[in-house]
């Protein structure tokens, strides 16, 4: 099915239907229930899982199968947002023009920083990366205010040109669409207690992913993606069958690149600012986190990893100490305060200091990230069903 | 005719000459060997002719062009495979894979941007990759990850790999270094396959004599990084500059 194995097509539906159904997967729990709080299934930050999703996806195809630990993958986010809400001011506030430019423009910016930075390998490449990076942050802080804002970062506006756009009827903002269709225009549905929000912006982003997700499946599977693998296991023996590694690693970097100012771009589309801040270093950090967390040079693991940061990120943070009065409020008063005061710096801003120890947890005994979680869990099963008969009814299988 | 001529190589690493005004030359399709003690510049050289090393002087002539100030990947697309003295292959790929990516630098160059079709519609290169598995009896391991075979094996493959490229000087360096008298014997015998069935030239850098004289139609002996003599194995065997080469004195009984 489009030119894809059976398992990996079943894969992309299983992720299709994952992002179709996400508004009443993120939401499980009743309206105004104490569990509440976990309901992930707002339009904010359901876009936040598929547009990191995609910029996990794009950072795994140059980190999972080349090996090369890019650190300044946040730079081309940036851009590829500059980029975006400039097409917004001066064009249209049609998302398209604004997607595709951003995805051009980070193209080329990582033409720039790769055909540098894969001078060297291993640290050294790494540490290239982040002074590109953090060499970006400081001139849109700076010097190049008039093209970034500065501190204040960009947004449209009433008086921008916006050629393509008729004029806005006085006192209205402008909004991102597509072809007229609000990026925030949303329809509610409601079951009993539950409420399950559609949001259009979601779905143009989730269908975004797919495209991506499939491109990246296409690249895995093709002899590009093979190529990229022997540069990770042996650029010895490549260099001495007659392959030049540099073009690959360089076609690599610049696709990741494509797809993190893909991300950007869809930041901006759904919500229509930008500051420099999207390029600090930590912001490239987490791109790293994300796929490390998921399961680096597997398919389905960034998306995972993009997923479960960006989920605890919005939903961990908000817990404070409020809500952990209300949980612990049947115990006796000392117990309560015991137990809010112990859960304190785990949650609300204390949120990186959960996601550290989950991370470390992952890393030391899931080496292979949440897909190998899964596949350990799949395993379990499968020798449970196992033919009595053979003793080794499990078969190990390649990491998807 | 001559594939490889060597000119009046010198190579100097700091106060150590350790390639001196080396002449060597390899004729076609024959098997050539270098044999010499240790640091006597045998490896310098093969480094010399892949393009690792660059001489101080000289030339390096393959198929009447240079190959001076070529890179490695360069080099070998000209049609000089280079198998390694610890097996270098892809350690991290299937058997299959490793054995497809040389078949697909034959048919694509140093550099492809093929990465929307799948591995398994390339059908040319699969049958290619298929037929040379085959040959080499490593089919039913096309599916194994490379890092677990064993040490014979990678050897066997790494050998396969370099000939899927059809290159028409395969370069040895110690090729059963470490290896078990039985598995250095298998690798023996599918060099004589090999040099039987193909127009290939083959040229051997060797410590193992029993593997030198069973293979090579022409010896050079290289001492201090200086040609000594070069001559066939039956006039090297008993030859007593060879003998001082290796044993440092020339009165050693027979």
């Amino acid at each position: 099915m489009f030119g894809l194995s059976k398992r990996d097509a079943g894969l992309l539906f299983v992720v299709a239907l994952l992002c179709l159904f996400a508004p009443f997967i993120l939401n499980p729990f009743p309206e105004g229930s104490a569990m509440a709080q976990f309901n992930g299934g707002y339009p904010d930050l359901m876009q936040r899982l598929v547009i990191f999703g995609i910029f996990a996806i794009g950072f795994n195809i140059l980190f999972g199968l080349t090996g090369y630990l890019s650190f300044g993958h946040a730079a081309f986010l940036g851009v590829g947002s500059y980029a975006a809400i400039w097409m917004m001011k001066l064009l249209t506030m049609n998302v398209i023009p604004a997607i595709m430019v951003s995805v051009l423009v980070a193209g080329l910016f990582s033409l720039l920083v790769g055909w540098i930075s894969l001078r060297r390998s291993g640290i050294y490449f790494s540490i290239l990366t982040l002074a590109f990076a953090q060499m970006s942050y400081a001139l849109a802080y700076s010097v190049l205010t008039p093209i970034t804002g500065g501190e204040t970062g960009l947004q449209p506006k009433h008086t921008d040109p916006r050629i393509l756009d008729g004029a806005l009827p006085a006192g209205q903002s402008p909004r991102a669409n597509l072809f007229g269709l609000d990026m925030k225009a949303s329809t509610q549905l409601q079951l009993g207690d539950w409420v399950f929000t559609f949001n259009a912006g979601y779905y143009i982003a989730a269908a975004i992913m797919l495209v991506a997700f499939y491109l990246s499946i296409r690249i895995f599977r093709s002899p590009l993606g093979m190529m990229l693998r022997a540069v990770k296991s042996n650029q010895q023996r490549m260099n001495y069958t007659g392959l030049n590694s540099k073009p690959y690693t360089l076609a690599a970097f610049v696709i990741s690149g494509m797809y993190a100012g893909l991300a950007g771009g869809l930041l901006v589309a759904m919500d229509t600012q930008v500051g420099a801040e999207r390029m600090f270093w930590t912001a490239s950090g987490e791109v790293v986190l994300m796929t490390i967390l998921g399961g680096a040079g597997t398919l389905i693991g960034p998306i995972l990893g993009a997923g479960f940061i960006k989920y605890m990120e919005n939903i961990v943070s908000k817990i404070n100490d409020n809500v952990l009065h209300g949980w612990f409020s049947f115990m006796p008063d000392g117990i309560e305060n015991f137990m809010v005061t112990i859960i304190h710096p785990f949650v609300g801003k204390g949120w990186h200091l959960t996601l550290g120890l989950l991370f470390m947890l992952v890393v030391i005994f899931l080496p292979g990230g949440l897909v190998e979680g899964g596949q350990r869990i799949g395993n379990l099963f499968k020798r449970k069903k196992a033919d009595p008969k053979s003793p080794d009814g499990t078969t190990t299988t390649p990491a998807e | 005719m001559n594939i490889l001529e060597i000119k009046n190589v010198n190579k100097r690493f700091g106060g150590l000459q350790a390639l001196g005004n080396v002449n060597l030359n390899v004729a076609e399709k024959t098997v050539h060997a270098i044999i010499g003690p240790n640091g006597a510049g045998k490896s310098t050289l093969l480094n010399v002719l892949v393009g690792k090393l660059i001489p101080d002087t000289g030339s390096v002539m393959f198929d009447g062009q240079s190959v001076l100030g070529r890179k490695p990947y360069e080099i070998n697309q000209m049609g000089i495979s280079r198998v390694f003295q610890t097996p270098e292959i892809f350690d991290d790929l299937s058997v299959q894979e490793n054995m497809l990516i040389p078949c697909f630098a034959k048919r694509d160059g140093a550099f492809a941007m093929n990465g929307y079709s799948s591995v398994g519609s390339q059908r040319d290169v699969m049958d290619k990759a298929e037929e040379m598995l085959v040959e080499m009896k490593l089919a039913d391991k096309r599916h194994m990850h490379a890092a677990a075979m064993s040490r014979g094996d990678k050897r066997r493959l790494e050998i396969a790999m370099c000939l899927a490229q059809d290159p028409r000087l395969l370069l040895l360096d110690e090729p059963t270094a470490g290896m078990a008298r039985a598995d250095t014997n298998n690798t023996i015998d599918l060099l004589k396959q090999i040099k039987e069935e193909r127009d290939i030239t083959i040229a051997i850098i060797e410590h193992d004599m029993h593997v030198v004289f069973s293979l090579a139609e022409r010896i050079t002996v290289l001492a201090q990084g200086t040609p000594l003599v070069e001559d066939t194995p039956d006039n090297i065997k008993g030859h007593p500059k060879v003998r001082e080469a290796y044993l440092g004195e020339t009165q050693v009984a027979a």
